[in-house]
């Protein structure tokens, strides 16, 4: 039975379109997945099913249905009931999706007071059982506590407790677990999934990422810059996709182990990190500094000339700071950092000044990494500012990354994914021996981040500089690296070649994480036709 | 939450020193002998003596503030050159009837602003939007003492619907008290309510964007709850250290209405000092409106987890 | 739209100045008891005060006074606060924290007092008013440029330029102060107009421009006596002060939006 069904579905703002003439069923019961990357207007066709549209966006032609009665033609009173009752939504930021201002327990009981007339301790009650399947631990506790008390993870596990309360027929998760890591992640989605098949609801997924989509639905809708590209069953989509822009999106997806060769142990090596260990100073108390916390814990690891070797883990890991630490940045608490045998802190002027044209760092966020108030060509040259070539060396990396005439344009000109390779050839300009990137992909659409990959690739194997890949993407890793770290916690839980440590994990967490990375196991046409 | 309180508390107390710190200083800044500065011009030698015995003005610097402080805390903050009355009984007798004026109208202002602030973010770009923040930027505009002068020519003088010259004491007559303060209090609320409109508009469109107020929405529940619940507590947080701030400065500001309305209220005297060269009641005023200051800053800052609660976390 | 009612008020402004410095309909302190309190008309556009001196003429004297030391206070504010509010944001620190204890106990005391005491022991005079209101005001500036300075800090561009080599002195130079002047340039525009009002009301109060010299704030002072015969009086130079903020508040309001990064595309 058809549950949902867009009809020709228009929205628009101020004379720009932004989707257009969308129309697809959807049944009972069912899982169904709307891909898109950003601009591709999934989060508006998600929001007009309950008239959420944001203030300048209205839709324009079409309508919506919930079996068969048509949403958008309902009168308000009517879609308040439907709202809640028979439509939940959860939302992606799990940092503002609950007011931070009343209590857990006001927020999930104020659905039921509204839908359902029962009494206040069966409300309770409710809420308490809620609360236990979605795993929290000491409910009635949670129940009295404010939400900026919890994580991420634990604030999105609440949402869905609030939302699936009132047993909707239909829940509309929109990119739920974008900003949660891979673990947590996981948890989250199988809860979801869990608690959808229990009460018989659907779940509309909307979603970029493909390796979700792959593991948790049975259909997809793939929309592009608000047109709809192709509707179908989730195989038959990423195995053989007809339509070009589908084709693309499933061609970006990081596909099996890369054409990564080990560099041989005469390699020199770039950089040596012994017994590493990183305090951040603790919360201070009234009349005492705090005790200082251990974010980095006797990490040891080495890049040689000509390697890429991935550092992962999760946000919290300490990785980010580890890799500030190896440039310097931050300084160590015990251990050394060596760069070509010489130890960072026992570097004369000179010998710094040259380490700082060497080793370079490749940051995660496009907005923020460049100054917005210089020109690209001023911000590429930083290091080689003061070289007498300086403006041929500046055109030749821009011609390098594909931005040649882009050297007058200022940063908020460009997209991300062009930031992203200006910060690339600021990085390489200066032929650096070894270059940091951190998180350099992924605030980037997954076709854009393709192209950024093989480009990093692409100057990595001419200009052979070792590199330090920092990402919580195994499957990432999995293309470009050579050898992989895995970090938890401040330590190393394991490391060793990619090929080795991802079919034959060692240790508990690694295992976790493979597990628990979508992408890695996507049904491509390659898997198929092996099968 | 007990934590948050403790540490608020100990932070005004290097501020309080600094001020008092600086309201001694003060005095010492006047040129000349500061014991006549202190009593006038026509103090006999007997009553010099007497000051500089008991403020020890041979001793070094940090003794006499000390001595100060220590006069000070316990409510002795000298006489009056003028009327030889103690500064202190004056700044109390005077203090009444400005925080009555200033209470009342920043309590009406921010009332103003949270309705027609609320109301204007919620239908952005509307006519009831455009015409919110007009009457605010226009308000913002006019100066209070002119606006005072105004509305007295046009109720008191033009159409004598209001008393305008001089103040009877609440002690004598309520309601003649209470007419007297009518147009007052209307000026300072309508010149306050301005800034603190503003405010109140820009953070509710701030909130009534992020995710917690659509999923309020996509739940079902009637637009008044989702603006009294989930969207007034957090788009206050902002407007109430504004609040906190405008009591403050308010203190002084209220100087020219009492100067209008010939109220006599604290900013009149700490004025009149001021032109009459009665240091000792400039420096008590001075000290009193600034411990008045923290301590209001401080109980805003209590009231602060009422609204929003992650400070406490911090 | 705004901005240009904005514009054109303080055009209209800047306009009475300049022209206030070659020519005004009569002298501004030329007493003519004769007419005295003649209500506005042909010969005199906005009326004489009570001692025949033409409104107009000392309206247009006031507003080169009054911008005069606004500019002069805001000016002075900003340079010190500007200096103390970078030293204290970048360097952080003790440096910071004494600053900042030092700005919130000059906070703590109503700026209107603060002036007024001030004044108290500098005399009444235009440089110790200026002087006065800037020492009123730097600590606002103080802590703005300190906040935007600690939120540019953590931008990702600063730590590039010092991966790129660059010391402390030069990435405050070269990055962190061209950041910094938008919300800079949007401050001092509000300052102006509170600097304005401050002057006024002191005026007003007694204890700003001595008379005769006019200024909006004593001219208003002044006309209470004669409210019943001359309401002309009272109106006037509150006309010109409102007229004057509202240009600044609408011409600064349009500044920012015109400064947002985010505008810019």
């Amino acid at each position: 039975m058809t549950l949902l069904r867009f009809d020709g579905v228009r929205i628009e703002t101020s004379g720009r379109m932004l989707l257009e003439d969308l129309s697809f069923e959807m049944a009972s019961g069912e899982m169904l997945a709307v891909v898109g990357e950003s601009g591709s207007g999934k989060t508006l066709a998600a929001r007009a099913i309950l008239r959420l549209l944001p203030p300048a966006v209205r839709q324009t032609a079409g309508r919506i249905e919930l079996l068969g009665r048509s949403l958008t033609q309902m009168s308000a009173p009517e879609l308040q009931k439907v709202r809640g009752a028979q439509i939940g939504m959860v939302f992606q930021e799990p940092m503002v999706s609950l007011n931070p201002a009343i209590t857990i327990e006001r927020q999930l009981a104020e659905g039921m007071r509204l839908h359902r007339q029962l009494p206040s301790d069966e409300i309770r009650r409710r809420c308490v059982a809620m609360l236990e399947r979605v795993r929290i631990r000491d409910p009635l506790r949670c129940l009295k506590s404010y939400p900026h008390e919890f994580s991420g993870g634990m604030r999105q596990r609440i949402m869905l407790a609030s939302v699936l309360l009132l047993q909707p027929k239909l829940l509309i998760a929109d990119e739920p677990t974008t900003a949660l890591d891979t673990l947590s992640q996981r948890e989250v989605l199988e809860l979801m999934v869990e608690l959808a098949r229990d009460t018989g609801a659907a779940v509309l997924l909307i979603t970029h990422d493909l390796g979700l989509v792959a593991r948790y639905t049975t259909r997809a809708v793939v929309l592009e810059k608000g047109r709809l590209m192709e509707v179908g069953t989730t195989q038959q989509i990423l195995t053989n996709p007809r339509n070009p822009y589908t084709r693309r999106l499933v061609d970006s997806l990081p596909r099996g182990y890369g054409d990564v060769a080990e560099v041989p142990d005469s390699a020199p090596v770039v950089l040596d990190v012994n017994n590493a260990c990183i305090e951040y100073p603790g919360r201070p108390g009234l009349f005492r500094p705090g005790a200082p916390k251990r974010v980095v814990q006797g990490v040891s690891l080495q890049v040689r000339a000509g390697e890429i070797v991935a550092l992962v883990g999760a946000s919290g890991s300490g990785k980010s700071t580890l890799g500030r630490a190896v440039l310097g940045l931050k300084p160590l608490a015990a251990g050394v950092v060596r760069f070509d045998g010489v130890d960072l802190t026992s570097m004369t002027a000179e010998q710094r000044r040259q380490f700082r044209r060497s080793a370079q760092l490749v940051f995660q966020d496009p907005y923020s990494s460049l100054d917005p108030r210089l020109r690209v060509q001023d911000i590429v040259a930083a290091t080689v500012r003061n070289a007498p070539d300086a403006d041929a060396r500046v055109q030749a990396v821009l011609e390098e990354v594909g931005l040649a005439s882009f050297g007058t344009r200022f940063p908020h000109q460009m997209s991300g994914g062009q930031r992203q390779r200006v910060a690339i050839a600021r990085a390489v300009i200066s032929r650096p021996r070894l270059v940091i990137a951190d998180e350099p992909v992924s605030a980037l659409d997954v076709t854009i981040q393709q192209q950024v990959l093989v480009l990093l690739q692409k100057l990595q194997s001419q200009y052979g500089f070792a590199c330090l890949f920092i990402t919580h993407d195994l499957a990432v890793v999995r293309q470009i690296a050579a050898r992989v770290i895995v970090m938890s916690a401040g330590s190393v839980a394991e490391q060793g070649p990619v090929a080795t440590v991802f079919r034959n994990p060692q240790h508990e967490y690694t295992r976790e994480l493979l597990e628990a990375t979508p992408t890695l196991h996507v049904p491509t046409e390659a898997t198929r036709v092996s099968r | 939450m007990l934590g948050y309180i403790l540490k608020r508390l100990l932070l005004t107390l290097p501020t309080l020193l600094l001020v008092s710190v600086g309201v001694f200083l003060f005095i010492r800044l006047i040129p000349g002998d500061p014991a006549l500065v202190l009593l006038g011009e026509g103090a006999d030698a007997a009553s010099l003596a007497g000051v500089r015995a008991d403020l020890g003005l041979d001793r070094p610097l940090p003794v006499q503030f000390l001595t100060w402080l220590g006069h000070a805390v316990r409510g002795d903050l000298g006489r009056s050159i003028f009327s030889g009355e103690p500064v202190s009984t004056l700044i109390l007798q005077h203090f009444g009837l400005t925080a009555l004026v200033v209470l009342t109208a920043v309590t009406l202002a921010t009332l103003i602003a949270i309705t027609a602030g609320l109301v204007a973010a919620w239908r952005q770009d509307s006519a009831i939007d455009l015409a919110v923040v007009g009457a605010a930027t226009v308000v913002l505009a006019v100066p209070s003492f002119w606006l005072g002068l105004v509305l007295l020519l046009l109720f008191g003088v033009k159409l004598g619907w209001l008393p305008f010259v001089g103040y009877v004491p609440f002690s004598e007559s309520a309601v003649q008290a209470a007419l007297f303060l009518v147009m007052p209090i209307v000026t300072l609320t309508i010149t306050e309510s301005g800034v603190l409109t503003r405010m109140m508009r820009a953070s509710s469109i701030d909130v009534l964007q992020l995710d917690y107020v659509t999923h309020a929405r996509a739940k079902g529940l009637p637009e008044s709850t989702v603006l009294i619940r989930h969207v007034f507590p957090n788009a206050f947080a902002p407007t109430l250290t504004l609040v906190g701030l405008t009591l403050g400065h308010l203190l002084g500001g209220v100087a020219v209405i009492e100067t209008v309305f010939t109220l006599p209220g604290l900013g009149r005297l700490m004025v009149d000092a001021v032109l009459a060269r009665d240091y000792p009641v400039v420096q008590g005023c001075l000290l009193f409106t600034a411990v008045v200051y923290v301590v209001v800053n401080l109980l805003v800052d209590l009231c602060y987890p009422i609204f929003d609660p992650r400070v406490t976390a911090r | 739209m705004n901005g240009k009612i904005g514009i054109a008020l303080i055009g209209l402004l800047l306009l009475t100045i300049v022209v206030g410095l070659l020519w005004m309909p009569y002298d501004p302190n030329a007493i003519d008891l004769a007419h005295s309190l003649s209500s506005p008309a042909a010969n005199h556009w906005f009326g004489t005060d009570e001692f025949g001196r033409d409104v107009l003429s000392r309206s247009m004297l006031g507003a080169r006074i009054s911008v005069l030391i606004a500019l002069g206070a805001v000016g002075l504010a900003i340079s010190v606060g500007t200096a103390l509010g970078v030293l204290a944001g970048y360097l952080r620190g003790w440096t910071d924290r004494l600053l900042m204890m030092v700005t919130d106990a000059v906070l703590a005391f109503p700026g209107i007092l603060l002036a007024l005491a001030l004044m108290a022991v500098l005399g009444s005079s235009g440089s110790s008013i200026i002087f006065a209101l800037a020492i009123a005001y730097a600590p606002s500036v103080v802590r703005v440029v300190r906040g935007t300075v600690l939120s540019i800090r953590e931008r990702e561009f600063i730590e590039a330029s010092r991966v790129a080599g660059d010391n402390a002195f030069r990435t405050m130079v070269r990055h962190v102060l061209p950041n910094i002047v938008p919300p800079i340039v949007v401050l001092a525009t509000s300052l102006f107009g509170w600097a304005l009002l401050s002057e006024s009301a002191l005026s007003f109060l007694g204890v700003g421009v001595p008379p005769p010299a006019p200024t909006w704030g004593n001219m208003l002072s002044a006309s209470r006596p004669y409210m019943d015969v001359a309401s002309w009086l009272s109106i006037v130079p509150g006309v010109c002060i409102a007229g004057t903020l509202l240009g600044v508040n609408l011409l600064g309001d349009a500044l920012r939006d015109w400064l947002d990064p985010r505008r810019r595309s």
